[in-house]
């Protein structure tokens, strides 16, 4: 027990859970929106890559940390023009970029280091002197504004219109797709800041270093239904738990059995066996304008 | 005006959004300094230019064509199967291990029983998802999602702790009555390359998944389950069967897309053979329309983009190809929407 309460299993288990809040919470913007973002995968990996590259050939963590978030709204970006203007299917079109970050990560690695598989090692964030993560810092905030903007303003209450009703948020004037761009820009942007962590964290880039994590992002906002502290909750549950199979490697516990917990806890809320699962009712619907 | 042909405006999307693509991709390739038009020249010379490289891209087809078919089936009963990975990596291993346990058995006994054991191991791993759809009313996006990582983790499992060979990473080589033999050595063509007799398996998946949908009445009930959920149950129908049913045969089918890995290529399994089979599959079927042998067309252009990245890997990154596959899709999907709007769709 006491091995459990170290500092050091406290500050892993909130490494680990960063790269998991973050894109999580962008995925609470995108589908309350009505966005379905499995393109978050391949967002993280961009990020992770736009970030180590950044810094490699500035030397600026902050420059880096700040290529990491465009690249994330680069792609989330084509993933709203595909489905908000162009209509199409969301879940097609984020297999398609996660594909697609995959081949273009990799592709340029190849081109600038040299090599496919990894970057050249950059500095982290030791390098702020900052007297605390800033991520960790970021990750907190973040998870405060996201639940300030979600419920309590105007922009949010619009989210949720646009996600539950679009036809009723039309009527009144709401311009639907501009609020859907911007639910899923701003969860590109988180996702691209939660693949700069990974860079900084692991002082490099390795191809497909996101390893899943933006599904379990999903997971995650699912298993928390929607809501910003709901999904802050089970990430770090995950986190939890992938930092418990860390500390006790030889505990016998195969690391596969902590691996699905995330996937197999999904399936058993959408099954309703924990309360009601209430996704917002257009989510993934393609909002066509009837005429 | 005259009215443009049905199968031209079909036709149309898929072509314009491979031309820009290549276009979109020659523009990265000329960014790191390389010449697209050669690069292109090489990757459709070397790969349709002599049997060695047909048969490479026929291999590399296979299991998309088995994918593709999963994804297609799913989609005729109105269910969106994004489990062809999970399914595919499950029918793989369960034809590995029984290759590998019953390695007394004769050809004629073993072959037929691998191919069974993969076809119902990626059934029961989508009727998983089937099931929780049917009883639950629980999306099988999402659920089939989850269950790929399942898979994964399942088999990584098996694999790692319970049947590796010590010093590799792989399982024990499966009998050698479970090999479906390479075309080279029956016929002595491709020569030298690993297309296999699982690609005839792969075509009889097609002609039985047409003459399913085409020809008997439970094909005619997923049809109907397809276009309207609602009138298959007023109808009379049992749409929780069907759902489960539809989803298992479409599973069953990219169980067998381990075949041409395990029994054709390198007869044991390891861990990351699929190289994403199970969602490529999902760009097949869409393009191909969940047509059975548009399928095996649209398989194996992807089949060329998959071999042919390793032909010119000397000139630019082979991953070029990964993203084409990409933008080819992304286009896909927004050119389809486009043109469906001037289409009545008769089918689909």
């Amino acid at each position: 027990m006491q091995e459990l309460l170290t500092i050091t299993f406290v500050l892993q288990t909130l490494r680990i859970t960063i790269p998991y809040l973050l894109p999580s919470l962008g995925a609470v913007y995108s589908e309350k929106g009505g966005v379905v973002n499995i393109a978050l995968e391949g967002i993280l990996l961009s990020g992770a890559f736009a970030a180590a590259t950044g810094t490699f050939y500035t030397g600026n963590v902050l420059f880096g940390i700040l290529c990491g978030v465009i690249a994330g709204v680069l792609i989330s970006l084509i993933h709203s023009i595909v489905t908000i203007t162009f209509k199409a299917n969301q879940i097609v079109s984020g297999i398609a970029l996660n594909i697609f970050a995959f081949g273009i990560t990799k592709f340029f690695c190849k081109f600038l280091f040299g090599s496919s598989s990894n970057s050249e090692r950059i500095p982290g964030l030791e390098t702020l002197n900052l007297p605390f993560n800033l991520f960790l810092l970021l990750s907190v905030v973040i998870l405060a504004v996201t639940y300030f903007v979600i419920y309590k303003t105007r922009f949010g209450l619009r989210l949720r219109a646009v996600g539950e009703n679009p036809e009723a948020a039309d009527s009144l004037g709401i311009n639907v797709s501009r609020i859907r761009y911007i639910g899923v820009l701003i969860s590109g942007a988180l996702g691209g800041l939660g693949g700069a962590w990974l860079a900084m964290d692991q002082h490099s880039f390795t191809d497909g270093m996101s390893a899943g994590r933006g599904y379990i992002a999903l997971a995650a906002m699912i298993i928390g239904k929607w809501n910003p502290l709901g999904a802050a909750a089970a990430c770090l549950l995950f986190g939890l738990a992938e930092s418990f199979t860390l500390q006790f490697q030889d505990s016998g516990i195969p690391t596969q059995f902590i691996q699905v917990l995330p996937y197999v806890l999904t399936i058993i809320v959408l099954a309703g066996f924990i309360g009601k699962a209430n996704p917002p009712a257009a989510d993934g619907i393609p909002y066509e304008k009837k005429d | 005006m005259k009215k443009p042909n049905k199968y031209v405006l079909f036709a149309a999307g898929p072509v314009i959004s491979i031309i820009l693509s290549l276009v979109i991709g020659g523009l990265l390739i000329a960014l790191i300094g390389q010449n697209p038009i050669e690069v292109y020249i090489k990757l459709f010379s070397e790969t349709l230019g002599n049997t060695y490289g047909i048969g490479q891209v026929l291999f590399k087809a296979t299991p998309l064509v088995l994918t593709g078919l999963s994804v297609a089936f799913a989609f005729r009963a109105g269910l969106f199967n994004i489990g062809a990975e999970g399914q595919l990596t499950i029918g793989a291993f369960a034809s590995a291990w029984t290759g590998f346990t019953f390695v007394s058995l004769p050809w004629i006994l073993l072959i037929p029983l691998c191919v069974i054991a993969g076809f119902l191991a990626g059934a029961l791993w989508a009727g998983i998802a089937g099931y929780l759809k049917a009883r639950f009313g629980s999306h099988e996006v999402i659920n089939t999602i989850m269950l790929n990582f399942i898979a994964l983790a399942v088999v990584s499992y098996l694999v790692n702790n319970v049947y590796m060979v010590p010093a590799t990473i792989h399982t024990p080589e499966i009998s050698p009555n479970a090999v479906l033999l390479r075309f080279d050595l029956i016929t002595g063509l491709f020569k030298g390359s690993p297309f296999n007799l699982s690609f005839v398996i792969a075509l009889a998946a097609c002609c039985l998944m047409y003459y399913m949908i085409q020809k008997t009445p439970f094909g005619y009930r997923i049809k109907t389950l397809g276009y309207n959920a609602n009138a298959a149950e007023y109808a009379g129908m049992n749409i929780k069967k069907l759902t489960v049913y539809a989803m298992a045969i479409a599973g069953g089918f990219a169980g067998l897309g381990g075949l041409n890995f395990v029994n054709g290529y390198k007869h044991y399994f390891e861990l990351g053979f699929s190289e994403n089979a199970g969602y490529v599959g999902i760009a097949v079927a869409l393009i191909a329309r969940n047509n059975p042998f548009a399928i095996v067309l649209v398989a194996v252009f992807f089949g060329i983009l998959e071999y042919g990245g390793l032909t010119v890997n000397t000139l630019v990154p082979k991953e070029i190809v990964t993203i084409l596959q990409g933008i080819i899709i992304l286009l896909i999907i927004m050119f389809t929407k486009l043109f469906d709007k001037r289409i009545k769709l008769t089918n689909t």
